[in-house]
């Protein structure tokens, strides 16, 4: 199979998976055995795609024109062949662990969450490959409207609400600003193709960058910068296999995807520095960055925390697509793949601690750890990595953000960044200390409490605890892969040194 | 040769089917006769289309008499597509009327029911093939006059008062019709609209002329419901039979907005309308409160095919927007989304006739879980309704598209960002209803009401996926109307090249 036909299959296999996996209803096993072959065969026909992505090849497809000179096609290129590889292979964990909370819990309408999921992941592998801004916007919109079912799964009050500040806030600003910012980009260029250096140099200058930017950085409503963050707490009504796959990985990376993928094939890193109209972005990134970890220490939900570490977390990428040079674009790359694996740790917890315990505060879980080793160990490490601590990958990528913003020579933007960093832990790390080194609060009998829990381990079923310890291992992983992902992004940050 | 008669062909079948389904009186009989006939004009519309495509546009000249002294029959690609879409949309109608029909009219009224559908279908034709503006008003008057009598045909009583509703403002808008039509033959002799255009040349900047041209706008605009002329149009589409609203709704204020341009740009001509008589200033203004207002009134409606009928006037909004730019990318706009609100409202009002004969009602309150027990039904409800919003992958979203970059090009900012955010009142109405069908649970009393027919009959269902599917396939590939209507925007812009 060509590289360029495998772009295409790479979309549609995920949504014949979905097809089939809807029809099965009446038989769990088969349906299961359906969706783990469909993201396995996702995950065996991405991987290939890397070695013409690391030598540089764009292999490209045109699978209908819709308009003249707007097709709907596909084109290969560093940042989406990470964000595809991150979304297809986290895609397999969260479906062994979704099948393990989903009959854990003896939840309803199965069929239809398990179908709309894969569907979701056909949209992600859409947005990464998305050859131009136009189909970028088809499948960003698809994916809205696929994870609104999931995000609305209980169908109660609650889910009510939920699902229509998710859908308002993402369907508003991506209709009434990335609409807007993609058909103005179409007039300004006649083309809306992810170009090497940019499109629109020449086209577009003084604060009309700055105005086109905004529109794509709130368009981006995903991305869940300040103030079109709501959704993504609201969203966590979700059953946490949604929250871990959709809301650490596939729909908040796809925003802040959108928002680099723009920054560098659109703008052109150079001429956005340039114009200087990137810096009130950076700020907007870091004010969101430090609130969000600031409310997040508020929170006692864990889930409620995660969220808003989240929304801090994908603020970090913003600030390094926004700083425009190439450190702080890669730093941005990478982190699209550490956090997503790290986040994706502490979300898995999160449900195995629900499973097992039916805790969902933070404040619970005193002493858990003796209880749930590996489920507390693999939160620690998770943690770990988001923060950005060696030796787990996300010490790579905030080091990349760091360098960007000392390059661009914005002291208070790098201040910003530690500072946020120093909030991390201490948002992140009492979770894990707590578990291990706090006496159990179950029980008033401290001596009881101890011995009790010193006992017995009593894990979540094994189908969710493998996958979080796998993706524990993954975030370990990623701190030695570091040198072959930048080998991978670097020729995407490469255009800046190009030119003088 | 045939082919060379079919524009006469295009409107004798119809109409003269029409007399023949009264005289035959039998009921199935006359249903397939109407089948028949709606496909053999689509057929003939089909042929018409693909002529003017290929060799340009068509003149006959009916009964041999050439213009100026006889009528004569004009077709180009902006006629052809309406005569497509008019056509269109009753042959997906018609196999799907019966099974509504026996719930909704008595059935010794059937034939006349669906011979005044042919009538109604006639006039419309005629309107969108002649090059007479005289002849204009007379299919005009059969075209309304058969459908007040399809409204007043509707289940309830209150459609006999929404049909005089109507008939009152509809009778003022064609009376007006007539007074332009009067004013403009004073001043230069003739009722063919080609040659009235050269006429117009010289006296264009008289007083009459321009009270002509009032007079025939504000009627037209009576006609297609341009807010705020738009009373009449909410009522008519709630009360009316199912069928007729589906049909009316796709066609009718499609017709008269094909008038509109006809006579704006064809007859007038741009330089006068838009420079001496600036009517952007009007239209520009009225068609985004249409929007706005009625997309706000629509979100407050309890009754589903009322707040479609309100949805449809923003719709229309839309369309004289994108007139209002008076511009090849604008005018393109505004064919494209005739003919793509044909088929999303086409949709939307054929899954009200499928819930209306499952429930007996089409309240908002009656409709909860109904997307558990009618899943097929209100899939295709959510397909049309994103269509409305302007959901990429679907027609609406083409239809939006070229409205934007019409404004950009006018770099009316706030005009594209507007007509953007206008797109998310329709997605709260929309949502409205998918919310009480897809997360209320049925109370006992509208479980009830529900099993008096189990299913929805596949004579119903068929159509409804037909309209549904189209406005999916005319998203993902629209080259065919948006190449038909770059190309009679140009032509209305530059003149027939």
């Amino acid at each position: 199979m060509n590289p360029e036909h495998t772009l295409a299959v790479a979309v549609f296999l995920p949504l014949i998976g979905a097809l089939i996996v809807s029809t099965l209803g009446a038989t769990p096993n088969l349906r299961e055995a359906v969706t783990l072959i469909t993201s396995g065969a996702l995950l065996a026909i991405v991987i290939p795609l890397l070695g013409p992505a690391m030598s540089g090849e764009q292999p490209a497809i045109n699978l209908v024109m819709v308009l003249p000179g707007l097709p709907l096609g596909f084109k290969l290129e560093p940042l989406g062949m990470l964000f595809s590889l991150v979304a297809s292979g986290l895609w397999i964990v969260t479906s062994v662990y979704s099948i393990g909370y989903m009959r854990g819990h003896d939840e309803k309408h199965q069929t239809r969450f398990f179908t709309c999921f894969a569907i979701a992941i056909a949209a992600a592998q859409g947005i990464a490959f998305a050859r131009n801004v136009f189909t970028l916007f088809i499948f960003y919109e698809v994916l809205t409207f696929s994870t609104f079912p999931l995000v609305t799964h209980y169908g109660d009050a609650a889910a009510k609400r939920a699902g229509r500040i998710y859908l308002g806030i993402l369907l508003s600003t991506s209709v009434a600003f990335l609409l807007l910012a993609t058909i103005w980009t179409w007039q300004l260029t006649g083309t809306l193709e992810f170009t090497s250096g940019g499109i629109l140099a020449g086209k577009v200058d003084g604060p009309m960058v700055g105005i086109l930017l905004g529109l794509y950085a709130f368009g981006s409503g995903k991305a869940a910068l300040m103030p079109f963050h709501r959704w993504l707490p609201a969203a966590m009504v979700a059953p946490t296999p949604v929250s871990a796959l959709l809301h650490a990985v596939a729909v908040v990376k796809a925003g802040v995807f959108t928002i680099t993928k723009v920054v560098v094939y659109i703008f052109g890193i150079d001429l956005l520095r340039n114009s200087g109209m990137n810096l009130w972005l950076c700020y907007v990134a870091a004010f969101t960055l430090l609130a969000a970890s600031l409310i997040a220490i508020t929170k006692d939900n864990l889930k409620e925390r995660l969220a808003y570490s989240t929304i801090s977390q994908l603020s970090y990428i913003v600030l390094g697509a926004a700083l425009a040079n190439s450190w702080g674009v890669l730093g941005a790359g990478m982190h699209i793949a550490m956090h997503a694996v790290g986040k994706i740790t502490l979300f898995l917890c999160a449900g195995a601690i629900f499973v097992a315990t039916h805790k969902t505060l933070v404040s619970q879980l005193d002493g858990l750890g003796r209880r749930m080793p590996f489920t507390m160990g693999a939160f620690g490490i998770g943690a770990l990595c988001v923060i950005g601590l060696p030796p787990m990958g996300g010490s790579w990528s905030k080091w990349f953000l760091a360098l960007g913003t000392a390059e661009a020579g914005q002291l208070w933007l790098l201040a910003a960044l530690m500072i946020s960093s120093l909030l991390n832990i201490a948002y992140l790390m009492p979770i894990a200390a707590r578990a291990f080194f706090l006496p159990s609060a179950d029980d008033g009998d401290h001596e009881h409490a101890s011995k009790h829990a010193g006992g017995k381990i009593r894990e979540a079923p094994l189908l969710c605890v493998v996958p979080l310890c796998i993706t524990a291992i993954g975030c370990l992983i990623l701190f030695f892969a570091g040198g072959e992902i930048y080998e991978l992004l670097q020729p995407m940050a490469m255009v800046t040194e190009v030119s003088p | 040769m045939i082919a060379e008669q079919l524009p006469i062909l295009q409107i004798i079948i119809p109409l003269l089917s029409a007399p023949l389904c009264v005289v035959l009186r039998q009921r199935q009989l006359v249903w397939a006769i109407e089948v028949a006939v709606c496909w053999v004009s689509l057929a003939c519309a089909i042929g018409l289309l693909v002529q003017t495509m290929d060799h340009g546009p068509i003149v006959y000249d009916v009964g041999g008499w050439p213009a100026p002294l006889g009528i004569v029959y004009q077709v180009d690609p902006l006629a052809a597509l309406v005569l497509v879409i008019v056509t269109s949309v009753a042959s997906v109608v018609m196999p799907y009327a019966p099974r509504v029909l026996e719930a909704e009219v008595a059935k010794e009224k059937h034939y006349l029911f669906y011979a005044a559908l042919l009538l109604c279908m006639t006039g419309l034709l005629g309107m969108t093939i002649t090059g007479d503006i005289f002849n204009v008003f007379v299919f005009l008057e059969i075209s309304s006059l058969s459908s007040y009598a399809l409204i007043s045909m509707g289940p309830q009583r209150k459609a006999l008062m929404a049909s005089y509703r109507y008939l009152v403002m509809g009778t003022i808008g064609s009376t007006f019709l007539l007074i332009g039509i009067g004013l403009a033959y004073m001043m230069t002799g003739t009722l063919n609209m080609v040659d009235l255009a050269e006429r117009l040349q010289g006296v264009e900047s008289s007083r009459t002329i321009r009270t002509a041209f009032a007079f025939l706008t504000v009627g037209i605009s009576i006609k297609m419901a341009i807010f705020p002329l738009h009373v009449w149009l909410p009522d008519a589409y709630a009360y009316a039979p199912s069928v007729v609203t589906s049909f009316l709704a796709s066609t009718a204020t499609k017709v008269s907005c094909y008038l509109l341009l006809r006579v704006i740009f064809t007859v007038f001509g741009v330089t006068f309308a838009f420079d001496a008589m600036r009517l952007d200033t009007v239209l520009m203004p009225l068609s985004l409160a249409a929007i706005f207002v009625a997309s706000t009134v629509a979100i407050y409606q309890t009754n589903v095919k009322r707040l479609l009928a309100y949805s449809s006037i923003a719709q229309i909004g839309y369309l004289v927007l994108g007139l209002s730019f008076a511009s090849v990318t604008g005018l393109t706009a505004c064919m494209v989304h005739m003919f793509n609100h044909a088929l999303m409202k086409g949709t939307l009002f054929l899954v009200m006739g499928c819930i209306a004969l499952r429930l007996g009602s089409v309240e908002l309150s009656d409709m909860k879980g109904l997307g558990r027990r009618m899943p097929i039904v209100m899939g295709m409800f959510v397909i049309g309704g994103m269509n409305l919003i302007g959901i990429p992958l679907t027609s609406g979203f083409i239809s939006k598209w070229f409205l934007i970059k019409a404004a950009m090009e006018k770099d009316l900012w706030i005009v594209a960002l507007a007509t953007l955010v206008s797109s998310l009142l329709a997605f709260v109405y929309i949502l409205r209803v998918v919310e009480v069908a897809y997360f209320q649970e049925p109370d006992a009393e509208t479980l009830l009401k529900d099993e008096s027919i189990a299913k929805t009959p596949l004579s119903m269902l068929v159509p409804t996926a037909v309209m549904a599917v189209a406005t999916i396939v005319f998203g993902v590939y629209p080259t065919l109307p948006v190449t038909v209507a770059q190309q009679a925007a140009e032509m209305l812009l530059w003149g027939g090249g």
